[in-house]
This record gives structure tokens, C-alpha cells and sequence, in this order.
């Protein structure tokens, strides 16, 4: 009986491993990326995550983009045109924009799509503020009009990220601002394959038959999206040493942000190339001052002291060749950054943060700290935040969640035992920080803002300022006035800033194109 | 459904030959080398966990970012994040924080002993009250046992990642989830208990001459029910240790700047090509606890009524 | 018999009614709102009011527990409420890598513990038979994750002759298929060997030593002959018994097999609902397994009437 079912056994796997044979694809047209993180939440209006973002960028197009040399380049406009007077703006689409389901672009989804993401986007709000109307003038051209006249109406439509205004098809837009959108169906170099989407495993795109780059070559977010592969995969692998092996194995041919604790595995390993797509990046710890402790300046203050950008950068970059610290809320090498930074030193001053803490007459219940365990590139900071937050006299409530949990809790407004939040730490890159407008976090509105929600009026009219300012000098000036509120009110604090390192298999993939974010057309893999 | 310690049980074993004089039960006891091998083994181990202290250890929370992923067998500086810095030597590495290998393992013993007796004692308690309320009271018996097997049908490793999800991650919670899915284990061998005395002649003599339940359960029951219960003990307590450092390790366990082993066995996770030695020191240690109680647990099946043992449920 | 058959399929069903119970009161009874659990997306009190009434929560335990049911009737595990898809779809995606790990491990176990189990128990005593009960504890005790690590170290990495981990389909290759779920198979399977290995050994053992042995070989009936045909298909139940409730183990060890050599399969599953607290999901998840177990359990027993045409309930 037992050789009968043995033999058996046999048979079966004999007859499996016949079946299989020759069933491999043709890899060289299947692109395999290791994305930053996973892809849970698909709307990239919804959210300012980066993976959503880029998950954006895939399957939907822009109205303008940002070459290579960050100046603004149209992208689904054919021509535009401003009335002397600065009030009017006129706009018309390319010929033959279409959505992947063959439907053509229409001036229709472009509006309802722009109205959305001005609900969401910090600087959209501001241009919507000073906006009287925005209509179709026919199918393929509409025009703005404003009240006053606001200069950085490209700015606004290129804005490579924190939200980009990316174009959906009118009844997907319809969907109320606060709420995700359920389709996915975009006029981007991309196409989503819905059926093959499984979160927490693999994110599949095919490439979009029906789209037509732009003559130029690909620039920035700007140029002609060129697409040579048939099919790019996001390959979601959780911690850095099984990122490391696959690509070594070659089980995948780019990892988008290389975890920094292999960078010396990478560096010496000559099947490997490592690049710097995207400009200098910056973390930042966030404060929500909407409930207790944090709604207390000085109690912000005491928290902001209690960073040591050395320490924290150190652990989670650990090659200093990675990471610079810097206390400026915009990037050091960047042009507003300002050495104006008040009591904020980058360096841990815990005698007088615990001082603070009495004045304040702080209660001792713990700060609740959201820890996303699964995000390699943060996941080491808020170990070390939790230590120096108890040296400088708080208690703490690190909670371990993944990326997505966080996103989802950040919106909540509960106090802090009772589901809410204190504090997280994130990264943002220069395209997000180098202009204080763009900046999402950087928000004085209260309720109305991002996550944290601070009430700071100065900062809203230093902001309207900034706005206003005719020069270069004016602006600097201004900015430095920023970044001094931000410290005086404890909004977030920079932890320093860092270089995002791609890594690609040498010789296998080229076309990794410079950008201010990561974008994944143009990718030749042989 | 018998239970997998059961079948193991009641596979038999050679048979045990008689000594023509009985020595008394401590010493068949202490004589036994399985006996003596685990029990020793896991002597020095709590020895090694209550004097974590004066073992050459320091804090086993302080990190100093700058002496990441030494390798062991390092003298190096290290400095904490209040700015204070010594020279320390560190055994066994530290990990990608820089905390000290060897002094996480030595406290995080202090966790995963207390977690395996602390369940092992709940369970124990737990399991002998629906075990009595079972093989006393025929009325309850038939909805009792169906709820434990239906408590076992859940694979006790996803209900307790599964509770663990519903309740905030504290030693106290950590322990119950552990305790919850062992308890109908030892439900079952104490109703067995309970089911197989109540038959007995005296038994039945002491309920006719009115003696109160308790008194019966306190007088009869329970005297023959120490030394089953005191190896299901043992087993307990292994596969205690054995599901802690599982939680930790899948991220769902203590929160991660405690030292546990399974802490600490996460967080070299991610560099373990590199520096294995995170993953591989705890992971012996951890290995050679639950060897030593498992083998504790057999020497005390083997001397302590082996025929006990044997009535499966 | 067939009375038995239908007996034994009906006794499961108040075991799944009652793990059903025990899972919806899981989330229900969690402190803390369980509707503001589940709406996450939006923080708005009206948002919460609207989970509210729709999954009925204000309405009385009993009968959000019908219509609970009644939902799980038709096959509908809830949904996702991260991802928004339904938990049989993300199961159904998810549950090709656990399959192929499971079958494989059971395969590649009871291919080697039946034989060593057979051969040990016909030498009685011999140097297999002792190495193979030291073997049993060992392989009982030491945690499978540390068992995983040492073998990526040893055979992956420095003698490279596996892949470190990841998962093929098998429609994309056996021989891809079979190198990455060699060491995860392997890992999974040393506690699951150790088991059947020693029951089997024990079980065979006893066989042995009956009388119709003696008949058999005193007829001249080859050894092989005697061992399998007469010794070990009379040792069948405790051995079939033995790989039923193992599958708990197995489903057990999966979730920790799968973390450690990054298979994307329903282990992962489990962890990263867990972690994001998708309760929905991990609900159904738990449910699954409970029923997998229940029903394989269910095919053990059955298997008896195949097995021992003595057995009669």
C-alpha cells in the first residue's frame, strides 16, 4: 500500500514538472522595481505619500512638467498664453490625448480633475483663493481667471510633488476631495493592471499602447515619456536584506531607494550600480497640535530641543557619505536655506527641554510616536527619537504599524490616547521643501492644513507674503522669517538631510532618468 | 481530537524497568539525567537572567548610532545619547543600533523565562478550573469540551498574533495571548484526571458520606494531578518561550526597544548576510532554553508516574 | 459505516459554529470602538456612524452575529478595509506560494520519517533508533526561524547553492519552483519530521511485536513485505493521526517560514494584516485556517474507516 501511494506520488510530480517546461516569459521586457514602499492607498490626490505619487506618475499625465533644469516645460498643453494684465490664462491640450480606455482628454476632466487636487494641495489652495473662474472654452482648451494676479500658475500645474496635479477622467475626479477614488484610468505612459494588483506582494503596469510622448527627449518630469519595456512590475519586498539578495540574484533590476545600511554591500558589488536620480532629501519629525501635549508651543519647543541629528541620521544612514545635518527647514544646499534657527541647534539640549517641560507643566502621559516598521528608509529614526524624547523628560508610546496604517492614522483627529497621534517622523525631497509654498506640512490654518493641523496666522501671512515678494533678496528674507515661526511654534523640526540613492543591475538597466521625483519611463533593460 | 503532546505520549516508550528497591520519588528524580542535563542547563540560564546586572552588561536600551554593527569580540567607545561615553567590550557585537549584543540577551532572558512560567502557571490554573468544572459536573462536560476544541482548532500561533493585534503590546497582554490557546491542552488532561478517579471506589464512598465537592477535589483529585500537570508544565512553558520570540520576531510582540530575544533576532534580520551574528547568538540561546525545559519535561515524565502520562483525552 | 461517516461530518459542525463565535467576538469585544477601527480613512464622526449602521453594530450582539453568519454562508469573508477588495480574493491571490510550501514540506517529510521511522523501529536499539529519538527532541525544540537562518547562512551563502529566498511560481519553472522552496521546505520540515518520525517509529514498534508478525515471517514473507505491508499498515492510525493535527503546526510555522525567506504567500498575509491592524482581514484569514484544520482533521478521521475496518465510533 505504501509503495502503491508512493509511487503515486511520483507520478504526479513527474507529470507536474512535465507540464511546466518552457514556460518563462520573455524577461527582457518585463522591468521588475523594488518601490519604496508598499502600494496600499491608489490615489495620489488623496494622499502626499511618495509611493502613491509615483504610482501617479505611472499611469497619469500632467498638464506641465519640470526639465531636467527645473524650468517649467508644457506636457499634455500644446500652447498657452497669459492677457497683459496677468488675470487670464489661456490653455489648450495637445492633439490625440487619450485615457488608456481609449476615450480622448477633454477640458471637462481637466477642470474637475485641477479642482480636486486644489482642495488637497497646499499651494492649490492658495491659487484657488485667488481665483474668480475656470471654464471650458471648448473641448481641448479652458481658461483661469483671477481676481488677482498670481504669477506662479505654472509653478502650481508643474508641481512635481506633495500633491501633483495629475489628470483623471471627469467622473473619477468627481469623487469628493476627502474621499479615495475607486477607478484608475489615466492619460500616462502606464496602464494599471487592476487584475494583477495584489498589495503587499506585487503592483503590475503594462505599458499604454494608446499614449503619445512628446517629440522632445525625456527631461525631469517634462519631455516625451518614452516607453521600451512591455511590462514593469513593482516587486514589494519588506526589509533591506531580501532587497539586497534579489538583486544580486538579479530577481529584480532596480530598487528605487537603496536602504542605506547595505550601501557598502552595494558599493562593492560590482554586478551593481548605484545613482542619484532625484535632488537631496530631508527628514523631518511633525508635531500635531491639534490635541494635548503638542498644542503647547512650549511643549513642541521642549520635543524639537530634544533632537540629535548626528545620532539619528547615523543610525538610520550609517555611511556618513549618505547624510549631512543641517538646520534649515529647506535644503542646505538649496537657495532659501537660512542659518537663522533660533534655539534649534541640531544638537540635544535636554537640561533646558526638560525646563521647558515644567513651565509648561507638562502631565507626564506618554507621547504617542508612530513607528512604520516596515519603511526601511525611516524605520530606524523613531527608536532613537523614543530614547532622546525620554532623556529630555517625556514619556513615550512608540507604536510599531506599517506605512499604510500610518498615512491612515495621521488623518485622524482624535487625542492621542483615543486613536490620534503625536508625532511621526517622514521624508521629503527638495522638490517638496526648497519652496515654502510648496511644502505641505508647512500650513498655519488649523483644521484646513496637513496633518498636525497648527493654528499660526503669522505663518499664513508670511506665506501671502512670500507670495507677493517681487525679488530674489525679498524672498530669502521672507523665508527666513518662515523658518523662524515654524521653530517658535514647534510645527516640525528637520532631522538633517541625506542623498536617495538608486540601484540599478550594471549593464541591464539604462535610461534612469534625473528628476525631482522617481520616475520609471524611459527605463531600457537588455 | 488527541493532542499532539498526547500522541507523542502515548506512543510507547521502552519500558521503564522496575528497580527491585524503590528509592523515594525526589531522588528517582534528581537522578534522572535528562533530569539533571535540562534542569542544570536551565539553572545556569536563570542564574544568568536574575545577575544580567554584573555579567559584564550595560543598559540594554542605550543605543549610540556611532558603534553600529560591531563585530564580536570589539573594545570599543561607546557613547550614549545623554553625551556620556566609556570603553566597553562587547562580547558578542552590538546590534544596528549599537546596542550591546550580549546585554540584551541577558536581560532579554529575564523576559522570555518570566513570560514561559508566567504562562505556564496561567495556563496551568486555567486549564485545571475548565478541567474540574469538565470532568466533575457531566452537564458542562459536553460544552466545555466542545468550546476547547474549537479553542485548538484555531492554530494557537495565529490566535495569539491575532489577539495581539486587538490589544496594545504589554508583558500582561503578551502573556495571556500565549496562555489562551494552551489552556484547552491542559483542560483536557486534567478532565482526563478528574474522569479516571471519579470512578474510584473511594471517591464514590466520600460523595456518599457527604463530603463536600471541594473537599474531594482538594483531598483526591488534586494530589494525583500534581505530578501530570507539573510535566504538561514544562511543555507549556517551552512552547511559551517558543511563541514569544515568534511574536516578537514577526514584529507583533513586546515593542521593539525591550530586549527579547525575538527583538533582537528582527532586527538583525535585515542585515543578516552581513552581520549574522544578531540573528544566530540570540537564536541559540533561545534554542537551548526551550532544549533544556522540553528535556526537563521528558526526565519529569519519565520518573514521576510514567503510566499517568499516558491516558491521552 | 455510513452512519459513522455522517456522524463524524456532523460532529464538526458545532466545532466551526463555535470558532466562528470565538473570532466575531474577537473583534467585537476589542476596547476601543470597533467601528472607528475600521472606517481608518476618515477621522469624521460621520463616517463612523455610517460603519455603524452597516455592519449593525448598534444593534444587539446575537444578531450582528446572524447576519455575520449569514454572510460567511455565502462565502463572503468581508472586506479589506485598507485595501477595498474582498479578504477571499486577497486569499485566493495569496495562496499558490502557501499550497506549494505546504505540499511540498508534507511530501518531503513523509518521504523521509515514514522509512526512517519503519527502519528504526525494525532495529530496535541500533544506532538509528537512538539518534533518531535525540533527533525528535532537538528537532522539536529549536524554533524554526533559527533553524531557517542557519541554513540560508550555511547552504545559501557560503556554499551558494540555493537562493536566499524569494518565491516561483511554478508556471514560470520547476526547477525555479523547487530551488526557492527547497530551504523553506526543509526549515518547516524538521519539526513536522521529528514528529511523524517518532510516532511512527513508536507505532511500528508496537506493530512489531504482535503475534501475527511472527506468523508472517514464520510463513517466509520477505522482510520489506512484513514491514510495509503488515507492520506499518496496521501502525497507520496513529501515524495518520499524527500528520492531522500536524497540519496546525504546519500552518503555524508558515507564517514564521514565510517572514523569514520572503515568500509572498498567506503567512505574509497574516503578518501584514496584522501589523495594519486590518481587522476584516485578519478575521477572515484566522476563519480559513480554522476550517482547513476542522476539515483536514475531519479527512483523518474518516481515513480510519479506510485505514482500520475495526474502527467504529
Amino acid at each position: 500500500m505504501f509503495k502503491r501511494v508512493l509511487s503515486k506520488l511520483i507520478l504526479g510530480a513527474a507529470i507536474a514538472g512535465a507540464m511546466v517546461g518552457a514556460h518563462a516569459q520573455d524577461d527582457s521586457k518585463v522591468l521588475r522595481i523594488v518601490p519604496q514602499a508598499d502600494l496600499k492607498i491608489l490615489d495620489p490626490i488623496w494622499t502626499t505619500a511618495f509611493v502613491t505619487r509615483n504610482h501617479g506618475y505611472m499611469i497619469y499625465d500632467t498638464l506641465f512638467g519640470l526639465d531636467g533644469e527645473g524650468k517649467v516645460q508644457p506636457q499634455m498643453v500644446d500652447t498657452y498664453s497669459t492677457s497683459p494684465d496677468g488675470l487670464t490664462w489661456t490653455f489648450t491640450l495637445r492633439k490625440g490625448l487619450a485615457f488608456s480606455n481609449g476615450k480622448p482628454v477633454t477640458s471637462a476632466d481637466v477642470i474637475t480633475s485641477i479642482n480636486r487636487w486644489g482642495k488637497r494641495d497646499v499651494f492649490g489652495q492658495k491659487m484657488f483663493e485667488s481665483m474668480a473662474s475656470f471654464d471650458a472654452i471648448d473641448d481641448n482648451s479652458f481658461k483661469m481667471v483671477f481676481k488677482t494676479p498670481f504669477p506662479m500658475v505654472l509653478d502650481a500645474l508643474s508641481k512635481p510633488s506633495g500633491i501633483a496635479p495629475f489628470i483623471m477622467e471627469k467622473a473619477t475626479a468627481e469623487t469628493p476631495a476627502d474621499k479615495q477614488v475607486t477607478e484608475y484610468i489615466g492619460s500616462g505612459p502606464y496602464v494599471f493592471k487592476q487584475d494583477e494588483y495584489s498589495p503587499g506582494s506585487k503592483i503590475v503596469y503594462t505599458k499604454n499602447t494608446k499614449y503619445v510622448p512628446r517629440s522632445e527627449p525625456a527631461s525631469g518630469t517634462a519631455g516625451g515619456k518614452q516607453v521600451f519595456v512591455d511590462r514593469v512590475e513593482w516587486v514589494i519586498l519588506k526589509d533591506a536584506q531580501t532587497m539586497a539578495n534579489a538583486i544580486s540574484n538579479g530577481e529584480v533590476d532596480l530598487i528605487e531607494w537603496m536602504p542605506a545600511e547595505q550601501y557598502a554591500a552595494f558599493k562593492a558589488n560590482p554586478k551593481l550600480e548605484l545613482v542619484k536620480p532625484t535632488p537631496a532629501g530631508l527628514f523631518d519629525l511633525h508635531l500635531n497640535h491639534l490635541v494635548p501635549p503638542f498644542d503647547n508651543p512650549k511643549i513642541a519647543q521642549a520635543a524639537i530641543m530634544a533632537i540629535n541629528q548626528e545620532a539619528l541620521l547615523r543610525a538610520q544612514l550609517v555611511n556618513k557619505d549618505l547624510y549631512r545635518t543641517c538646520t534649515s527647514i529647506y535644503p542646505c544646499d538649496s537657495a532659501l536655506a537660512s542659518t537663522d534657527s533660533a534655539y534649534f541647534t541640531g544638537k540635544p539640549q535636554f537640561e533646558a527641554a526638560k525646563k521647558l517641560l515644567k513651565e509648561a507643566g507638562y502631565d507626564g502621559k506618554p507621547v504617542v510616536l508612530l513607528y512604520p516598521a516596515d519603511f526601511a528608509v525611516i524605520n530606524k529614526f523613531p527608536p532613537v527619537m523614543a530614547q532622546l524624547l525620554k532623556q529630555a523628560g517625556f514619556n513615550v508610546d512608540m507604536q510599531a504599524m506599517d506605512w499604510s496604517s500610518l498615512i491612515t492614522r495621521r488623518t485622524m483627529k482624535e487625542p492621542a490616547d483615543k486613536g490620534g497621534w503625536n508625532m511621526f517622523i517622514t521624508g521629503w525631497s527638495t522638490g517638496d521643501t526648497m519652496n515654502p509654498l510648496f511644502f505641505p506640512p508647512l500650513t498655519g490654518n488649523g483644521e484646513k492644513g496637513w496633518f498636525g493641523w497648527p493654528t499660526d496666522p503669522k505663518l499664513e501671512q508670511l506665506k501671502t507674503d512670500f507670495l507677493k515678494a517681487t525679488d530674489e533678496a525679498q524672498r530669502k528674507k521672507i523665508a527666513a522669517e518662515i523658518q523662524l515661526e515654524v521653530y517658535a511654534t514647534g510645527i516640525f523640526a528637520p532631522l538633517g538631510n541625506f542623498d536617495f540613492y538608486s540601484v540599478l543591475r550594471k549593464g541591464v538597466v539604462t535610461g534612469l532618468i534625473n528628476a525631482p521625483v522617481n520616475v520609471f519611463w524611459n527605463l531600457k533593460k537588455n | 481530537m488527541p493532542t499532539l503532546r498526547e500522541s507523542i505520549m502515548t506512543a510507547p516508550t521502552d519500558a521503564v524497568a522496575s528497580p527491585v528497591r524503590r528509592k523515594p520519588l525526589w531522588h528517582r528524580v534528581l537522578c534522572n539525567w535528562s533530569v539533571r542535563l535540562g534542569g542544570g542547563v536551565l539553572t545556569l540560564l536563570i542564574i544568568m537572567a536574575i545577575s544580567a546586572q554584573w555579567l559584564g552588561t550595560i543598559d540594554p536600551v542605550a543605543m549610540d548610532p556611532s558603534s553600529g554593527n560591531l563585530l564580536p569580540g570589539t573594545t570599543a567607545e561607546f557613547n550614549n545619547l545623554s553625551g556620556d561615553s566609556f570603553e566597553h567590550y562587547f562580547v558578542m557585537g552590538t546590534d544596528s543600533l549599537g546596542r550591546d549584543t550580549w546585554s540584551r540577551i541577558a536581560f532579554g532572558a529575564r523576559v522570555s523565562l518570566a513570560v514561559g512560567v508566567a504562562v505556564a502557571c496561567l495556563a496551568l490554573a486555567a486549564g485545571m478550573l475548565v478541567g474540574i468544572l469538565a470532568g466533575y459536573f457531566r452537564r458542562l462536560d459536553n460544552i466545555i469540551m466542545r468550546i476547547m476544541d474549537s479553542v485548538m482548532a484555531i492554530p494557537s500561533i495565529l490566535f495569539a498574533i491575532t489577539l495581539m493585534a486587538l490589544w496594545r503590546p504589554t508583558l500582561l497582554t503578551v502573556v495571556v495571548a500565549i496562555t489562551i490557546p494552551e489552556i484547552p491542552r491542559v483542560a483536557r488532561l486534567v478532565r482526563s484526571i478528574v474522569l479516571s478517579i471519579r470512578e474510584e471506589a473511594y471517591v464514590e464512598a466520600a460523595i456518599s458520606l457527604g463530603t463536600p465537592t471541594v473537599m474531594i477535589l482538594v483531598r483526591h483529585i488534586l494530589p494525583n494531578a500534581i505530578a501530570p500537570l507539573l510535566v504538561q508544565g514544562t511543555y507549556v512553558c517551552a512552547s511559551a518561550i517558543l511563541v514569544e520570540a515568534i511574536l516578537s520576531f514577526l514584529g507583533v510582540g513586546l515593542p521593539p526597544d525591550i530586549a527579547t530575544w525575538g527583538n533582537i533576532m528582527a532586527d538583525g534580520r535585515t542585515q543578516f548576510n552581513q552581520f549574522p551574528q544578531t540573528v544566530l547568538f540570540p537564536g541559540i540561546f533561545l534554542a537551548l532554553t526551550v532544549l533544556s525545559v522540553n528535556i526537563l519535561g521528558d526526565g519529569l515524565r519519565d520518573t514521576l508516574d510514567p503510566k499517568f502520562n499516558k491516558r491521552g483525552g | 459505516m455510513f452512519f459513522f461517516i455522517i456522524r463524524r461530518v456532523l460532529s464538526t459542525i458545532p466545532v466551526l459554529v463555535i470558532v466562528a463565535i470565538i473570532v466575531f467576538l474577537m473583534l467585537r469585544l476589542t476596547p476601543g470602538d470597533p467601528a472607528a477601527s475600521l472606517v481608518g480613512n476618515n477621522g469624521t464622526s460621520a463616517d463612523i456612524a455610517n460603519i455603524r449602521a452597516s455592519l449593525g453594530l448598534d444593534q444587539p450582539l446575537p444578531v450582528q452575529f446572524y447576519k455575520w453568519s449569514l454572510q460567511l454562508l455565502k462565502g463572503d469573508l468581508g472586506e479589506s478595509y485598507y485595501m477595498k477588495r474582498p479578504v477571499t480574493q486577497l486569499i485566493g491571490q495569496r495562496i499558490g506560494p502557501t499550497l506549494s510550501l505546504s505540499f511540498l514540506t508534507m511530501f518531503v517529510t513523509i518521504l523521509l520519517a515514514v522509512p526512517l521511522g519503519v527502519f528504526a523501529a525494525w532495529r530496535h536499539g541500533g544506532w538509528l533508533d537512538r539518534a533518531l529519538m535525540g533527533f525528535s527532541v532537538v528537532g522539536f525544540s529549536i524554533p524554526s526561524f533559527v533553524i531557517g537562518y542557519l541554513l540560508i547562512w550555511v547552504v545559501a551563502l557560503h556554499w551558494q547553492l540555493l537562493p536566499v529566498q524569494g518565491y516561483v511560481p511554478i508556471a514560470q519553472g520547476f526547477g525555479g519552483w523547487l530551488s526557492h522552496l527547497t530551504l523553506p521546505a526543509l526549515t518547516l520540515s524538521i519539526i513536522y519530521l521529528a514528529l511523524i518520525a517518532r510516532v511512527t517509529r513508536a507505532s511500528v514498534s508496537e506493530a512489531l511485536s504482535e503475534d501475527y508478525i511472527r506468523t508472517a515471517r514464520s510463513k517466509g514473507i520477505s522482510e520489506l513485505r512484513v514491514l510495509t505491508r503488515h507492520a506499518l499498515a496496521n501502525a497507520a492510525v496513529p501515524i495518520v493521526t499524527v500528520i492531522g493535527i500536524g497540519v496546525g503546526l504546519l500552518i503555524g510555522g508558515v507564517v514564521v517560514t514565510e517572514t523569514v525567506y520572503a515568500i509572498p504567500g498567506l503567512g505574509q498575509l497574516t503578518v501584514d494584516a496584522v501589523l495594519g491592524r486590518d481587522f476584516p482581514l485578519i478575521q477572515g484569514i484566522t476563519l480559513f485556517f480554522s476550517f482547513v484544520y476542522v476539515l483536514i482533521n475531519l479527512l483523518v478521521d474518516l481515513s480510519y474507516v479506510v485505514l482500520d475496518p475495526r474502527i467504529r465510533y
